[in-house]
Formats: structure tokens, C-alpha cells, sequence
């Protein structure tokens, strides 16, 4: 039955990049892109990675529809024909595909227990949670506490983000506008 | 969006249950799936929808740009203030069994002081974010869509 499931979402998720890849008009291909990002949430949910999946439901089909919409209304709303020859650009992507595809027959396979990520430390968080820090929820102890350094790195990249969107795209402007204004008159 | 009479209507009996669910996951995260970062998105989502169906200038009137820069600083000093306690209080930085009388209870008051500070950051981005994207004048009626 699980693997029926799984099965099936990766057939929408390709068939709807393949829609995507055949539409003109822009706005519904940002809402097909939302619908990849909820199709990969179940995704997530099906492999047990439920934060994962809640981000991606919450970022990928959230978040970031509004922002290409915001994107869409400052730009064009259907794409340009292009009259250049599209062979060079399949090729690549044919042999970029049978190259990542080889790559993934060498990975061990799903939740294999003797794979990398369970035989290192992920066995002894584990292990150590329930004793050390009593919460149920292995991977907020993980990330907030025995990976602290790591959280506080990845909060300064979002502050950095933010910052330089900020000071490109002019969220400053309306202040110093506003301070010219003055300065003037 | 003046006419858009169910849009109106919906969106103001949403965004109150929007907001209430990402104060669930953010100090939920210990037990339940979620965290700071989701939760700070879905607070996000909550005041965007509220922009996109009210107006942007009603909502940056409501809730300024400077509010918003300042509140992402607030949270990365939030987390990197919670490490320096540690760290007076005698720790490592971002130890947190020093900050209470049992380790475990430490590590919780620890959490889910970082995770607020998590959640604030970004939170203040995604919408500031939000704000600079939207705030420039668009080139498509309103009717096209």
C-alpha cells in the first residue's frame, strides 16, 4: 500500500513538471509549482520526515507562491516563445539525469540500518535524548540543543537574507525618501 | 481587491486561527513536529494574507518597516543572547543545563528560548521579504488576474 502511495505521488509530482514545462502562462505555473511542493510534503510525511514536511508545505507552497506572484505582477505574466533549438539544452538534461540516477543506485537504501546517517551519531541522539533533555521530539533537540552552533548559524543566514534583500530591494527607500522630502522642503 | 466581498470575508475569519496555530507549533516543538522556524513562516503567512487581501499600506501602517528590521535582529540576539548566559552563568556557549536546577529542566527553558528567537527572525524577514517585494508598484491590472 506504501509503496502504491509513494508510487503514485512521484507520477503527479513528474506529470506536473511536465505540465509546467508545456504552459505559457506564468500564474499557472507558479500554482503547479505549489502543487509539486504540497505533493513532496506527502512525500515527506509517507518517509516519517514530518518537520521536513511541514516546512515545505509552509515555505515551498507557501511563502514562496506569494513571493513568484509578487514577482509575476512586477514582470510579465506569460512566458516569451522561444524560436532557439531546444536539443542542446534535452541533452544536457538527459545525461544530467542518468548521471544522478547512477548516483543513486550506490546510496544504501531507504531506512537501511546499516547506512551512514543511523551508525554514527544519530544512534547515540537517540539514545541520549529522553535521558539528558526529556522531550519527545528528537529532532527539536537535536537542532536547538546538542546542534545549537549549527541553528544559530543557519538564524544569522535567514537575519543576512533578510538584511540584503532589504538594503537591494529598497525597504530602506521609503525612510531616506522620506528624509530627502524633508531635507528639501 | 475592493469588491472581493467572500474574499473579505474569509481572510478576516482566518487570520485569526493562522496566528493561534503558529503559536501552537512554535512552543509545541518539543513534543509535536514543528519549531521556531515553521512556526515563524506560518505567523508570516497569517499577516501576508492579511496584506495581500487588505491592502499593503493598511498593513505596513499597522505594522511599519521599522518595527519589522528591528524585530529581525531581535531574534538572532534572542538566540545568541541565550548562548552568552550560558556562558556567564559559568557554561559553554548555548550550554543550557546550567540554566536551571536540573539539567533537563535547563535544556527545556534553553529550547525554548532559542526557538522563540528562531521563530521572531523569521518571521520579521519573511515579511520583510514580503513588504519589499510587494511594495514596488505592479504593471498588471487588477482585473487580469
Amino acid at each position: 500500500m506504501e509503496l502504491a502511495i509513494t508510487l503514485f505521488l512521484f507520477c503527479a509530482i513528474v506529470a506536473t513538471a511536465i505540465a509546467i514545462t508545456t504552459i505559457r502562462s506564468l500564474f499557472a505555473v507558479v500554482m503547479l509549482s505549489g502543487v509539486i511542493s504540497l505533493l513532496s510534503a506527502l512525500l515527506f510525511v509517507l518517509m516519517d520526515a514530518v518537520d521536513v514536511a511541514f516546512t515545505e508545505a509552509a515555505v515551498g507552497a507557501g511563502i514562496s507562491t506569494v513571493l513568484m506572484l509578487g514577482t509575476i505582477a512586477l514582470t510579465s505574466r506569460t512566458q516569451k516563445d522561444i524560436k532557439r533549438n531546444n536539443l542542446i539544452p534535452l541533452a544536457v538534461i538527459i545525461l544530467t539525469g542518468l548521471v544522478l540516477i547512477d548516483g543513486t543506485l550506490d546510496m544504501p537504501s531507504f531506512g537501511a540500518p546499516d547506512s551512514p546517517a543511523q551508525t554514527h551519531v544519530g544512534a547515540a541522539y537517540i539514545a541520549r535524548t529522553a535521558d539528558e533533555i526529556h522531550i519527545p521530539n528528537i529532532v527539536t533537540a537535536v537542532l536547538a540543543s546538542y546542534r545549537g552552533y549549527d541553528t544559530l548559524g543557519e538564524v544569522t543566514v535567514v537575519f543576512t537574507a533578510g538584511l540584503g534583500v532589504v538594503l537591494l530591494l529598497g525597504g530602506m527607500g521609503a525612510r531616506s525618501r522620506k528624509r530627502r522630502q524633508e531635507e528639501e522642503g | 481587491m475592493k469588491y472581493h466581498l467572500i474574499l473579505r470575508v474569509v481572510t478576516r475569519l482566518l487570520v485569526g486561527p493562522i496566528l493561534l496555530y503558529g503559536l501552537y507549533v512554535q512552543f509545541h516543538g518539543d513534543f509535536g513536529p514543528g519549531g521556531g522556524f515553521q512556526a515563524g513562516v506560518i505567523f508570516a503567512v497569517a499577516f501576508i494574507l492579511y496584506g495581500i487581501v487588505f491592502g499593503l499600506r493598511d498593513l505596513r501602517n499597522r505594522f511599519p518597516d521599522r518595527v519589522i528590521h528591528q524585530l529581525f535582529a531581535l531574534g538572532v540576539l534572542i538566540y545568541a543572547g541565550t548562548g552568552f548566559v550560558s556562558v556567564f552563568l559559568g557554561a559553554n556557549f548555548l550550554d543550557y543545563n546550567v540554566l536551571a536546577e536540573k539539567g533537563y529542566e535547563g535544556q527545556h527553558l534553553g529550547i525554548i528560548a532559542v526557538e522563540l528567537g528562531v521563530g521572531i527572525a523569521v518571521f520579521a524577514v519573511m515579511l520583510a521579504i514580503y513588504y519589499a517585494f510587494a511594495a514596488r508598484p505592479p504593471r498588471i491590472d487588477d482585473k487580469d488576474w
